[in-house]
This record gives C-alpha cells, sequence and structure tokens, in this order.
C-alpha cells in the first residue's frame, strides 16, 4: 500500500511538472480562462441579470470542457506512445494501475488548477452582493467531478492511439454523446422504436441533469455515484485497452 | 539466469516470435542477431515484460515474468529500441524520476544519480532538456537510466545504435567491464560488436532461433574459416594456382585479388585444425616469390549470418 501510493505520487508529480514544462499548460489556461469570462459576461448577460451568482458562470462548463479537457487528456498516452516512453515507463516495477492513476491525477490536478484560477469571478459576485457560498463551492466541487469525467474520457481514447487528433475527436465525440444524451432530439431519435427503458438507461448517462443538480448547490449521493463510476469506468477500459496493446 | 521457454507471439495471423527458448546465465553477454523484422526486439520486450506472450514465458532470476512480473521486472534494467526518454524533463530530472520509480529516495537517490551521471559521461549536459541533447548524448541518458539501479539482468535493444565510433567503444567497454557480475542479452545489427563484446551469439530469423553458439564457434561455420591467403609480389601467380592444386593437404585454391603490382591467393585446407601454412610458405619461398603478408581466415560473421538467415543465398549467388 505504502508502494502504491509512493509509486502514484512519484508517476503524478512528473506529469503535473510536465504540463508547467511545456507551453500546453499556459495555453490551455488563458484559453480557459478567456472563454470563461466571454460566456459569462457576453452570451449570459452576467451584469444585466443583475443577481449575485455564478449560475451563468457554470452553465457554460460542461460546453468549455467539452472542448478543453479532451485537449489535455489526448496527449496522456499517446505522447507515450510516440516518444516510445510508454516502453520505459510500463517495464518499470509498478502497476499498470500506478500508472493509470497517476498521469489521470496529474491531468485532473491541472485541470483543478486551471478552475482555480477562475477566482475572481468568485471575488466579483461577493462584491456585488451576497451570494451563497456554500453553493459556490458546491459548484466548483460539482465542475471538478465533471471535469474529471470527461478526462477519464480522454485518457481512454489517449490509450487506443498514438495520434493525438485521432483521440481528442473521438473523445469530444464520446463526451458530446454524454453531453446531449438526455437532450430531446438525441432522445426523439430512440424514443421512436426503442422501449421505454432503454430510453430512460440512455438518457441517464448524460453529464446534464447530474451537473445541473450539483450546480444548484444540492450534493446527492446518486451524482457523486455516477460521475465517480463513469471516472472508474473508463479508467478501467483504459487500462484494458493498454494490457491488449498490441505492438508498441 | 535469464530461462526463455517456448516464447511465442503472435500479431493477428502473422507469427512474429515461434517457439524461442534458451538460457543465459551470469557472466554471459548474449548478442541477438538477425534481419530487421526477426523478431529480436519483440522477443525482447516479451522477457522485459513489455509484450504479453501469446505463449511461453521469460523466468528472470526465479522470477516469472508473468506471474511475479514486478518482482522480475525489479531485477531487469531495460534499454529500449531507439533510446526512449521523456524529452521535457532535465537529464538529471529523468534520472532523479527513474531512481524514485525504483525505489531510491533521499539521499541514497542523490548520490546514485550523481554517480551514473559521471559514469556515463552526462556531467555536462545535466541541466540540459532531453530534447536538446544529441543522439549520442540521448543514447547514454536511456543507458544510463538502464543501469540506474545495478540490475543483475541487463536487456539492451541496439545500445549502439546511432553513436559515433568513439562512443561506441565506451558503451562497449562498459558493457564488457560489467559482464563479470551480471547477465547480458543485447541485440545489435553490428558483427564486430559481437566479436567484441559477446560471450554467445543467438541468430534469429522469421520469429525462429537459427544458430546459438559462440562468434567462434559461427565463425567456424563460415566456408572461408581455415583458409590460408598469401599476398604475393606479381609473378606468373596463376601457375602457381595450378600446380598447388595437388599440393598435400590442400584442397584447393584461387586467386582473390589481383592489382598491377601484386597478388593475392587463397589456399582451402583439407583439414581447418591443421592448415599446412608452413609448407606453403616454403613452397613459395622456394620458388622465388617474395611474400608479402600471410594470414589464417578466422571466418566471417556476415557470411554465416547470410547463410543462417536466407539458406538458399549461398547457392544462388555461385
Amino acid at each position: 500500500m505504502k508502494d502504491f501510493f509512493r509509486n502514484t505520487a512519484g508517476i503524478l508529480r512528473r506529469e503535473f511538472a510536465d504540463y508547467f514544462g511545456s507551453p500546453v499548460a499556459y495555453v490551455f489556461i488563458v484559453i480557459f480562462l478567456l472563454l470563461c469570462g466571454f460566456f459569462t459576461f457576453s452570451l449570459s448577460h452576467f451584469y444585466e441579470i443583475g443577481q449575485a451568482d455564478l449560475r451563468t458562470f457554470f452553465e457554460w462548463h460542461p460546453w468549455i470542457f467539452l472542448f478543453l479537457v479532451p485537449a489535455v487528456g489526448m496527449r496522456l498516452w499517446a505522447e507515450e506512445r510516440r516518444t516510445g516512453t510508454i516502453e520505459l515507463i510500463l517495464t518499470l516495477p509498478i502497476t499498470l494501475t500506478e500508472v493509470i492513476l497517476g498521469k489521470f491525477l496529474a491531468a485532473w490536478l491541472f485541470i483543478g488548477v486551471a478552475l482555480l484560477l477562475t477566482f475572481p469571478m468568485v471575488l466579483t459576485v461577493i462584491y456585488l452582493g451576497d451570494p451563497d457560498l456554500g453553493a459556490v463551492v458546491c459548484a466548483y466541487f460539482g465542475s471538478f467531478l465533471m471535469a474529471g469525467a470527461y478526462l477519464s474520457v480522454g485518457s481512454m481514447t489517449s490509450a487506443m492511439t498514438r495520434n493525438q487528433v485521432v483521440s481528442f475527436i473521438l473523445s469530444v465525440v464520446i463526451c458530446l454523446f454524454l453531453v446531449l444524451a438526455g437532450w430531446p432530439p438525441v432522445t426523439d431519435i430512440l424514443s421512436g422504436w426503442a422501449p421505454v427503458w432503454l430510453v430512460d438507461v440512455v438518457s441517464g448517462f448524460s453529464f446534464m441533469p447530474h451537473f445541473a443538480s450539483i450546480q444548484r448547490g444540492v450534493i446527492d449521493l446518486r451524482d457523486l455515484c455516477y460521475f465517480v463510476s463513469v471516472i472508474f469506468f473508463m479508467l478501467f477500459a483504459n487500462g484494458v485497452i493498454l494490457q491488449n496493446r498490441r505492438a508498441a | 539466469m535469464i530461462e526463455v521457454s517456448h516464447l511465442s507471439k503472435y500479431f493477428g495471423e502473422n507469427n512474429a516470435v515461434d517457439d524461442i527458448s534458451f538460457t543465459v546465465g551470469k557472466g554471459e553477454v548474449l548478442g541477438f542477431l538477425g534481419p530487421n523484422a526477426a523478431g529480436k526486439s519483440t522477443t525482447m520486450r516479451m522477457i522485459t515484460g513489455f509484450l504479453p506472450p501469446t505463449s511461453g514465458t521469460a523466468i528472470i532470476g526465479g522470477s516469472d515474468i508473468i506471474g511475479e512480473s514486478l518482482a522480475a521486472r525489479k531485477k531487469i534494467g531495460y534499454l529500449p529500441e531507439n533510446a526512449p526518454a521523456y524529452p521535457d524533463m532535465t537529464v538529471i530530472g529523468f534520472l532523479g524520476f527513474i531512481a524514485g520509480m525504483r525505489g531510491l529516495s533521499g539521499d541514497s537517490k542523490r548520490r546514485r544519480v550523481e554517480e551514473i551521471l559521471e559514469r556515463c559521461f552526462l556531467t555536462e549536459v545535466r541541466f540540459q532538456t532531453i530534447n536538446t541533447l544529441s543522439k549520442g548524448f540521448n543514447q547514454r541518458v536511456c543507458f544510463a537510466q538502464s543501469i540506474l539501479h545495478d540490475p543483475e539482468y541487463l536487456i539492451m535493444d541496439e545500445p549502439t545504435d546511432g553513436l559515433d565510433p568513439n562512443q561506441k567503444y565506451e558503451i562497449r567497454a562498459m558493457i564488457r567491464e560489467m559482464a563479470r557480475h551480471k547477465t547480458i542479452i543485447l541485440s545489435t545489427h553490428i558483427l564486430e560488436e559481437v566479436e567484441e563484446v559477446c560471450t554467445r551469439v543467438i541468430i534469429i530469423a522469421k520469429g525462429r532461433i537459427v544458430a546459438d553458439d559462440t562468434p567462434e564457434g559461427l565463425m567456424a561455420r563460415s566456408a572461408l574459416h581455415g583458409t590460408i591467403c598469401f599476398t604475393i609480389k606479381k609473378g606468373d601467380g596463376k601457375d602457381i594456382v595450378q600446380n598447388m592444386n595437388d599440393f598435400p593437404g590442400i584442397e584447393k585454391s584461387e586467386i582473390v585479388n589481383e592489382s598491377e603490382t601484386e597478388m593475392t591467393l587463397r589456399f582451402f585446407p583439407k583439414e581447418t585444425s591443421a592448415p599446412p601454412a608452413d609448407l606453403i610458405l616454403q613452397h613459395l619461398l622456394e620458388k622465388g616469390f617474395s611474400v608479402e603478408t600471410f594470414f589464417m581466415e578466422k571466418g566471417r560473421l556476415d557470411e554465416v549470418f547470410r547463410m543462417v538467415t536466407i539458406p538458399d543465398s549461398i547457392e544462388r549467388e555461385e
């Protein structure tokens, strides 16, 4: 167990430092912050609504993450394959779980840092009015959790290929499905012929209702379970894909 | 000891490695030879636990690479093909990371990294990022990574690839020095390297072992093994060749090379163990030829290599 934490932490540290050693981190953070600001102020009319809450800020997160998180996830394994370092890391005396988890947590932590850097938004609403800080913290937590779910999809698609572009597109498509699964146009396609329970199952896969309820300030165990199981499932699939890798 | 038993690997329908078995002991340096795509790298990847074999296994110092993968991987140092390393890391950062993953920490880690930097002549580039290094340095960084934990078993896929002659010399010297208390498997394309560092050679072609011998033993398979070459000042050499064909102890003779002033003759003795070199020399001198040089051929690995990897190549040429 001690080895598990030490190895996972070792991988995590290296990966995390790698983000800030390359321009990826800075580009990502700047674009993320710009998009957050743009959507909140220009599209959702933060000021005009005249409410001291961050609903207009958080409601855009699923869409911003949809394109930005796969960009972080795409390099996780594809890059290791391209440079051949995958051969190095998978022959070290550490388990596959430790490597997958270490890499995933590093990327998640990195997104967490980007998310924390949106703190001026919080300061703004505190200055303007009297927001429900509990709901804000809760929404941040939900947003972070959702980013983790997106990232786990990216990690999995990244393991499938050495081409980062392919990985990115696959991951965007899967995430888009997860976002839209509960959306009427998608459920309508199914409801024409599929039994009701299947429509319910598919729409249950959607990120949206789970994120929406956390965003309102309600942490429901079911929503928590949903995100954690998406992450778990995707990382498990990630492991299976790597285990069955054909050639380097 | 590394025991490889019945290792096979299929990529779809393609049989990349076909039932390979061998055992390497301490003090041995096993050279893996073979044409490209013969299955050398695939075999090494299976021994190091990177690729799961389709069937068979490898036992590294008593630990099964499949059943007790972690224990087995602890004992191995591995230098993969093309010497991969994280391009954005500094040399010292990279080696520190590997040392950490190998279970070293604190002072012992720092000391070990310093020691290795010095040993692999990397001190001058220690703070450079790996993507700014030349090929030779890059290769040495990855080499350093493989011996960092002083492994009992060292597996190297083309360790001298892309190095200049001086660097090759250094790496080979290090391999020879380490060989005394380690078990080493290395693959290479360079035949002279085999003669220089390996105590044993396995030649693989199309996924199968086609030869397993000492370098000397392999060279002895060469058709030229034990033949004697004389370079003499030009005279009526052709005449000698004809006369010598019934010289005692000589199977046949031929002219290898002819120039304006001198010519080289090759004699194939009947018994390669007792070539009548002295008698031939005496005979030539008596006939009044001036002998410039003469030597006995040990055999040529490149010839044997072609012979065993493309079995009908010799006949085709003739």
